[in-house]
């Protein structure tokens, strides 16, 4: 297992710029979800680090080793793909003893270690069947022991959920993340779902037109998207914005909008009169009959547990999570009470978080 | 009583009917021709010109036993002399006064058929499907370009370059030889089988090869041990039509072989002059040259078949 350092990665494919300098680290044994939606530069950048792609500048270093421009067979690890790839005209084992058989690995020793791969991903029953009339699930795990069994510097995944259906890939998460908590193999999953990069991945990166938008834990990235393409792409709903026009200054503790005034964490950056916009995630914000920010009742979403209420505010609709029990009639006039201290601000032209002291701990570049 | 509630997927009985008589018309339309070779094949020389035409006739060996052999006439009492026949084809040809002289040339005939089909649609083929695999998966510059070079070959009979082709064969000594039969039917079947295996290999999604070569391969190997395997029935359908061709290619033949390499087509016309017109001879020959083809066509007739419709349907 081993370290994955990223430096200053870029890829052009004639004028269209798939990956930005790009830099990150993956440290050992930590998983990583490359997120973003599609045409992002996330498989692109999972394929660089493969050797499937040459990068068109910058550096990439496996185990602390240059391996910029080693051949995808020199660089020790393991692709799962988005089809799985599994070798129609192998059978199970075979297709797992693949690349035991490249290394020039004895025989014995690759049927210990194909038996051994099964048992631990439940396959052992269905090694010698042939691999087209498996199932979704099986065809995944079966993709995955080909790349375990050889005991790879790191996993490199690109969407291999993505053609299971919803209720399989629960299950496939959860059998992913045990499987990484067991092996600790230093990860990187491409994914364009925020629920499975939540719920397995150690850090998220998340990208949009070749950039790295934001790269922390997925507690940072929730609670303090470094930006607003990240205050949007992640949460569902996600987070709302108050857009407002005024300046800030060091210090300052809350802001006007639509006449309001609103206590913010504490911002530490003097602002010039601009346009800004205050982020507040839907599980944020209360109603409250005395609070004078009002907006009239649009709609509302019934979700079991909680629902999601849409609130007209003038400049766009606000969305609330609120306990389920609650009544709203439609067109009805509340008062928004918002949670201060889980603020965000953004500046609208660079899209970047505004630091405050929310944001003190967490400076990303 | 008429329903007007059609199914999308399946066809009414009264049109599988219609359509079933309008295909097996069709198949017994060109079986004729060569029933009637067959049939041919087993008549006597007298039975075979009789007119109108016999349906029912005593079968004989003497078309097959003419094939393989030259014979001489002899007086009777020669023949008498001779003692008991040796075998069904000596008995034959001693009731038609005459001796067998010796083998005739159909088998080496044959023989160079056989080399020259298999060895230049090996040859196609192998070559093909190199050419294809770069132009699927490669930035080959130009690649457009070289294709249409490559589909333009074809787009003139390959006889308008004859005159051509036989002077160079002659200075270059290929004239005759299995060797220049084997490289004219490969560089006339290449472009055909570079243009049909691409559409296979194309289909062939890339991530097999990357896997393999994630798993340690190079590309080479990868390319033996993952691409070749699932290209197994585009290969036997473009082998199938570079055989046919090779096989039944008359013109060519004609004009460059005469002797060591001669192969069947241009031989079994022959057979039309040497004493008479025996044609259940000519029509043995052709029964026979049939039988490797039809064998080779009904072993690979699924991948045929698909090789036919490829593009057309998805799997």
């Amino acid at each position: 297992m081993a370290e994955i350092r990223i430096e200053n990665l870029r890829k052009e494919f004639g004028a269209f710029s798939a990956v930005e300098d790009s830099s990150f680290v993956v440290r050992d044994g930590e998983f990583l979800a490359l997120l973003g939606p599609s045409g992002c530069g996330k498989t692109t950048t999972l394929r660089m680090i493969a050797g499937l792609e040459l990068p068109t500048s910058g550096k990439i270093f496996l185990g602390g080793e240059d391996v910029t421009f080693n051949r995808a067979r020199e660089r020790d690890i393991a692709f799962v793909f988005q089809l799985f790839a599994l070798y129609p005209h192998m059978n199970v084992r075979k297709n797992i003893a693949f690349p035991l058989l490249a290394q020039g690995v004895a025989k014995a020793e690759i049927r210990a270690r194909v038996e051994e791969t099964a048992k631990l991903l439940q396959i052992d029953h269905i090694l010698d069947r042939s691999v087209s009339g498996l199932a979704g699930g099986d065809r995944q795990r079966v993709a995955l022991g080909r790349a375990i069994v050889r005991r790879p510097k790191c996993f490199l995944m690109d969407e291999p959920l993505g053609t299971l259906d919803a209720e399989f890939r629960d299950l496939m998460v959860r059998e992913l993340r045990e499987l990484h908590n067991r092996i600790r193999a230093t990860t990187v999953y491409v994914t364009h779902d925020q629920l499975e990069a939540m719920a397995m991945a150690d850090k998220i990166a998340v990208m949009n037109h070749g950039i790295i938008e934001q790269f922390g834990t997925p507690q940072e990235i929730y609670n303090r998207p470094a930006t607003m393409y990240v205050a949007d792409f992640i949460g569902s709903p996600p987070m709302n914005f108050l857009r407002f026009t005024g300046g800030l200054q060091k210090g300052a503790r809350s802001v006007i909008v639509d006449g309001v005034d609103i206590s913010v964490p504490e911002i530490h950056l003097d602002l010039a009169e601009s346009e800004l916009a205050l982020g507040v995630r839907p599980e944020d914000i209360s109603f409250s009959d005395v609070s004078p920010l009002r907006g009239a009742v649009f709609g509302s979403e019934y979700h079991g547990t909680n629902q999601i209420v849409a609130v007209e505010m003038g400049k766009g609709l606000v969305k609330a999570r609120v306990p389920a029990d609650q009544k709203f009639r439609i067109g009805e006039t509340v008062g928004l009470e918002l949670n201060y201290d889980r603020l965000s601000l953004f500046d609208c032209k660079s899209g970047r978080a505004v630091p405050s002291s929310r944001y003190a701990e967490h400076h990303h570049g | 009583m008429s329903s007007t509630a059609h199914s999308v997927v399946e066809p009414s009985v009264t049109s599988k009917r219609v359509a079933a008589t309008i295909v097996v018309a069709y198949a017994v339309i060109t079986m004729i021709p060569l029933v009637w070779i067959v049939l041919t094949s087993f008549k006597s020389p007298p039975d075979s010109i009789s007119y109108p035409p016999k349906i029912v006739f005593q079968p004989t060996l003497e078309g097959y036993c003419n094939l393989f052999t030259t014979r001489t006439r002899q007086t009777p009492e020669y023949i008498i002399s001779l003692g008991a026949p040796t075998s069904t084809c000596d008995e034959i040809t001693r009731s038609r006064n005459m001796v067998i002289a010796g083998p005739s040339n159909y088998w080496p005939r044959f023989q160079n058929s056989l080399v020259i089909a298999f060895g230049s649609t090996f040859l196609a083929v192998s070559l093909g499907t190199l050419a294809a695999y770069g132009f699927s998966r490669f930035k080959v510059p130009l690649a457009e370009d070289l294709l249409f070079f490559i589909l333009s070959t074809r787009m003139m009979p390959p006889i308008a370059v004859a005159i051509p082709i036989y002077l160079m064969y002659r200075q270059l000594g290929l004239s005759d030889t299995a060797l220049g039969m084997i490289l004219l039917y490969t560089a006339v079947n290449v472009s055909l089988a570079v243009w049909l295996l691409k559409g296979f290999i194309d289909e062939i999604p890339r991530e097999y090869e990357e896997a393999a070569m994630i798993d340690g391969y190079t590309r080479m190997q990868a390319f033996f041990k993952v691409v070749l395997p699932q290209a197994t029935t585009g290969i036997a359908a473009t082998a199938i039509f570079c055989l046919i061709f090779a096989w039944n290619e008359y013109a060519f033949a004609v004009l460059l072989t005469s002797g060591a390499a001669q192969t069947a087509p241009p031989f079994i016309p022959t057979i039309i002059g040497e004493g008479g017109q025996d044609w259940p001879a000519v029509a043995a020959g052709t029964t026979i040259f049939v039988v490797p083809i039809l064998v080779f066509t009904i072993l690979l007739r699924k991948q045929l078949l698909r090789g036919i419709t490829f593009g057309a349907v998805r799997k």
